[in-house]
């Protein structure tokens, strides 16, 4: 479903070349839900963008459902891929001058998807984020929580093949936590969504991830099932995000 | 009654300018952050050429503008004198103005929120259309409130082509006739036409943003 190979990332900085991303591999495969950990500043945002086509690589291969979207430092835009995929930000991104019911059509506007469909599909995905009651309201009344479901509603609202989330849980509390897991496990069971989900916290990649990618420094240092690298972490920087 | 018509005709020459020069200036605003490097349609010649347009008038003093375009306004109207002949050279003052308030106010937009529109695969105008634009509103609004205050300070040089209105009434009263009581009653006048001013502005940007957290 996404194979990365070989994916590299510099930023041109004022203190030089940063390395991002160094020589980064992985693949996800249809219908899992796959963990990219690593500590503040390890580049998973940076993966998640170049996977999302917001960012230009600076080297190495992605491949999404067999189309390549970035080659070498070139960023293959398509848009047909990008109709398969949901984001979810790190700062959700909702559009603060529209209503949550606006907010979650808005992708169906993008997509040219017929007038008369998007009442119902809106309040079906309000139906399944639990948040029928916030139709009218605008994002800044929301909880973060609140929000949070309201962009995983937008992502989902064109019926992505795949959804992207970036640190889904990190602002929330533990019982807001444990609603947007078991909506993104309903997700994945009910609508046989792959999911790739940005986090630094272990007892979400715990209760949700079947295999995980850690990240440090830009490069991938452990890769497999969660077991796996739980049972038997190589690397020092998974061992410090375990804590053992 | 001197007093009243000046008042009038001070009101009408910002209403007709203010109109005019946000037909003009949003279209420039939206060129001027369009043609950026970034922008929807980049251009680096027009930004600049444009750019410069803007500058060189914002930097006129408007007295010297408004003398300057006479024989422009002379040929387009007949006439250089009265308050047609102001209402254009208040709307070349204040074009460059609302051009650069409406590029700020664009250029204000959450990344994040464009970062959205363009994982969905938007176009770069519905990017324009559903993002810059609505987003943008109650900033944009804000700006007007400062867009028109400027225009009442340019219009009391109006007197110079016998335009009319409050500066010329002042000038004409205090200066020529020692008539000190209606100047402080033009004072006044001004004082609370820009408070009104503002006070509208402001409340309609804050009715218009719901960034705010006021609910519907
Ligand atoms: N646009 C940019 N320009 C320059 N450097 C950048 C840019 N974006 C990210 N970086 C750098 O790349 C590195 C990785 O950043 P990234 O945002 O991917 O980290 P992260 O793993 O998502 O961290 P966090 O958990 O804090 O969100 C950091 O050192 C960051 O400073
Ligand atoms: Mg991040």
């Amino acid at each position: 479903m996404v194979k990365v190979s070989h994916l590299s990332k510099d930023f041109e900085t004022k203190e030089g070349k940063l390395e991002a991303l160094h020589d980064v591999s992985f693949e996800i495969k249809a219908g899992e839900i796959f963990g990219i950990i690593g500590k503040s500043g390890a580049g998973k945002t940076t993966l998640l963008r170049i996977l999302s086509q917001l960012e230009r690589p600076s080297g190495g291969e992605v491949l999404i459902n067999n189309s390549v979207i970035a080659k070498g430092d070139k960023v293959i835009t398509n848009n047909k891929i990008k109709k398969t995929m949901g984001v979810v930000f790190q700062g959700y991104n909702l559009l603060m001058q529209k209503t949550v019911a606006r907010n979650i059509e808005f992708p169906l506007k993008i997509a040219g998807v017929n007038k008369t469909k998007w009442d119902k599909r809106v309040n079906d995905l309000l139906r399944f984020v639990d948040l029928e009651d916030k139709k009218e309201a605008y994002p800044a009344t929301l909880s973060g929580g609140q929000k949070q479901r309201v962009a995983i509603a937008r992502a989902l609202a064109n019926s992505p093949k795949i959804l992207l989330l970036d640190e889904p849980t990190s602002a929330l509390d533990t019982l807001s936590t444990s609603a947007i897991i078991s909506l993104l496990q309903k997700i994945n069971q009910e609508e046989q969504v792959t999911i790739i989900i940005v986090t630094h916290e272990i007892g979400v990649v715990k209760k949700l991830c079947q295999r995980i990618a850690v990240i440090n420094e830009g490069k991938v240092v452990d890769y497999g099932t969660v077991q796996e690298v739980f049972a038997n972490p190589s690397n020092i920087a998974t061992k410090q995000l375990l804590g053992v | 009654m001197d007093l009243i018509n000046a008042t009038c005709q001070t009101i009408v020459m910002v209403a007709i300018s203010l109109v005019g020069a946000y037909v003009f200036g949003i279209p420039l605003g939206v060129i001027l952050v369009g043609t950026r490097k970034e922008g929807i349609f980049p251009n680096r010649f027009w930004n600049a050429i444009l750019g410069w347009i803007v500058n060189t008038i914002r930097s006129i003093p408007f007295i010297i503008l408004l003398v300057a375009l006479i024989p422009v306004t002379r040929f387009l109207l007949g006439t250089g004198i009265g308050m047609a002949a102001v209402i254009l050279p208040l709307i070349v003052a204040c074009v460059p103005f609302v051009a650069r308030m409406v590029e700020t106010s664009l250029l204000e937009i959450d990344k994040g929120m464009i970062d959205a529109a363009v994982a969905m695969g938007a176009s770069k105008l519905q990017i324009f259309f559903n993002i810059y634009l609505p987003e943008s509103i109650p900033s944009l609004v804000r700006g007007a409130a400062i867009t028109c205050i400027a225009l009442i300070g340019y219009t009391a040089m109006a007197g110079m082509v016998d335009g009319g209105g409050l500066g010329q009434y002042a000038i004409y009263k205090g200066y020529y006739q020692y008539q000190y009581d209606q100047v402080i009653y033009t004072v006044i006048i001004l004082v609370v036409l820009v408070e009104i001013i503002q006070l509208g502005f402001i409340s309609l940007a804050k009715r218009l943003d719901k960034k705010r957290g006021n609910i519907k």
